[in-house]
């Protein structure tokens, strides 16, 4: 184990443009799911904090679980429907970055529709009774709570960002590993195990933990900034 | 306004991450569904650029084993297939998923294990081998995923005599992976397994295991390249996919799959044109 990790050290040392462009295909389809997850979550997850509506508790118990949806029965439902020989086969999809994006949009925007309705309706046992004497529409009362919560909602986002670069069973399953094209962090990770090369597995492991740590380090700042600028 | 100049920065910052994944102009460009020795013996990593510079199509490959990889192929979603099972590959064939079979190459299969053999499986033949490897009840893993060395193992058990269902027993570990998986299984638990050479040749891990068995004709492993039926699937990118295979089968496409090598070892031996079906 130590001697792996010693030679991993080195192989960070010679990793190439490959590596870097793998790294850069990971952030870009996981941030870009994180940002449709967050347009449709955030909005999704505030309304069901406010609006009062029958089956309202069946639909937050059913957003709270597919938290925990798995990956890969995602990756094959999307896998099914952008199938050449499926209902969506004709966009021509299927193993493309696109389509990674698709199957992890579809993972994260219930984790972070979930976690907005939970700070939302938190900050709304605060300050709903004045709200509602504002007499203002659900979707206006939503929209202030969200503004007042803004901070509070990166750490949502974070979590999605966590379960999007992290996740191998939807990109894998829709996008197909290929080489220069639908590679990402934890398809090639998973590939260099698969050839038994542990060593440069482990170090690309250590490259995504880092690329990690630098967005989530990214944010903090940014959240700091903001808070001091806006809060 | 601050507000505005906020919501249009989120905006570019949403296109700026957006822009590449979405409007990646494609050059002409082919997907070939095939098996992970293939790619994972770095074969495809050697020659695939060598088709793309003269060509100018560049070639993504899907691996998988290659019951999944046909089954890519049946659904559409590849243009060309590129295999090693040719009873699997004449099902598909008739059924119309595909339009002709080519064979391509051949590398041969091996019996890997442990350096002590506790079973006394090297030296003989692939069948004695496993006659003898059940005997001893000596861990063996098999890959368990319809792939082709899943079928010529299914097959070296079958022409052994030996009643797979009726023997198997906890040494027995379907582990349901590919090859690398198999193998990292293997070197985990020394046990006994049959491989493709290429895989095993590129394969880091090794431990202690080594090859016991080979040269046996049965080992004998023939690749097939065939294009995805345009006919069923109007998507299927014909001209391009056809270039693919007729450059694999060419005398140039030949002399380049003889070319790859591991530590100075030919893990492929083109022989387009020896039979085709």
């Amino acid at each position: 184990m130590v001697e792996t990790l010693a030679e991993s050290v080195a192989r960070l040392a010679s990793l190439d443009r490959e590596v870097v462009a793998i790294a850069w295909l990971s952030l870009r389809v996981s941030l870009t799911a994180v940002l449709v997850g967050a347009l449709a979550g955030i909005p999704l997850g505030a309304l069901v904090a406010v609006v009062r509506f029958p089956g309202r508790q069946a639909l937050v118990g059913l957003l709270n679980a597919s938290m925990g949806l798995p990956p890969v029965i995602v990756g094959l439902v999307i896998y099914l429907l952008l199938s050449r020989s499926g209902p969506l086969g004709p966009l021509g999809l299927l193993f493309t970055p696109a389509a990674m994006v698709a199957a992890q949009s579809v993972l994260v925007t219930p984790l972070i529709a979930a976690l907005t309705r939970q700070i939302v309706a938190d900050a709304e046992a605060h300050l709903g009774d004045q709200l509602r004497s504002l007499r203002l529409p659900p979707w206006r009362r939503a929209g202030l709570l969200v503004f007042d919560v803004r901070f509070s909602l990166v750490t949502a986002i974070l979590a999605a960002f966590g379960r999007a670069i992290s996740e191998i069973g939807a990109v894998l399953v829709v996008g197909g590993n290929i080489d220069g094209f639908t590679r990402t962090m934890t398809t090639a990770i998973s590939l260099e195990t698969q050839k038994g090369d542990l060593a440069l597995a482990l170090a690309l492991g250590l490259v995504l933990i880092g690329l990690v740590l630098l967005v989530n380090a990214a944010a903090t700042i940014l959240r700091a900034y903001a808070v001091r600028a806006y809060g | 306004m601050d507000r505005l100049r906020r919501s249009l920065l989120s905006l570019a910052l949403s296109a700026a991450i957006l822009g590449p994944v979405a409007a990646r102009a494609e050059p002409a460009a082919i997907t070939v569904a095939s098996t992970t020795s293939t790619e994972q013996s770095g074969l495809f990593k050697y020659l695939l650029p060598k088709f793309t510079e003269k060509t100018g199509i560049a070639v993504k490959v899907v691996a998988l084993g290659t019951g999944q990889a046909l089954d890519v192929g049946r659904r559409g979603d590849a243009d060309v297939v590129f295999v090693h099972d040719k009873a699997a590959e004449e099902t598909f064939l008739a059924e119309g998923a595909g339009v002709k079979r080519h064979e391509v190459m051949y590398n041969d299969f091996v019996v890997v294990g442990p350096k002590a053999d506790p079973a006394g499986a090297a030296g003989g033949e692939v069948t004695q081998a496993l006659r003898r490897i059940a005997d001893a009840r000596a861990p063996f893993v098999s890959r368990g995923d319809r792939s082709g060395t899943h079928a010529a193992e299914l097959r070296y058990w079958k022409d052994a005599g030996l009643d797979l269902a009726a023997i198997r027993g906890d040494w027995y570990k379907d582990v349901g992976q590919g090859m690398g998986p198999a193998l990292n299984t293997a070197s985990a638990t020394n046990a006994y397994l049959l491989s493709d050479r290429g895989t095993w040749l590129s394969f880091r891990n090794r431990g202690d295991l080594a090859v016991l068995v080979q040269g046996d004709k049965r080992l004998f492993n023939q690749y097939g390249v065939m294009l995805v039926n345009p006919g069923k699937h109007p998507q299927v990118k014909a001209k391009e996919g056809q270039a693919f295979i007729d450059w694999l089968i060419s005398p140039e496409g030949q002399r380049d799959i003889a070319g790859y090598r591991i530590e100075g070892e030919q893990l492929f031996f083109p022989n387009a044109g020896a039979g085709k079906s």
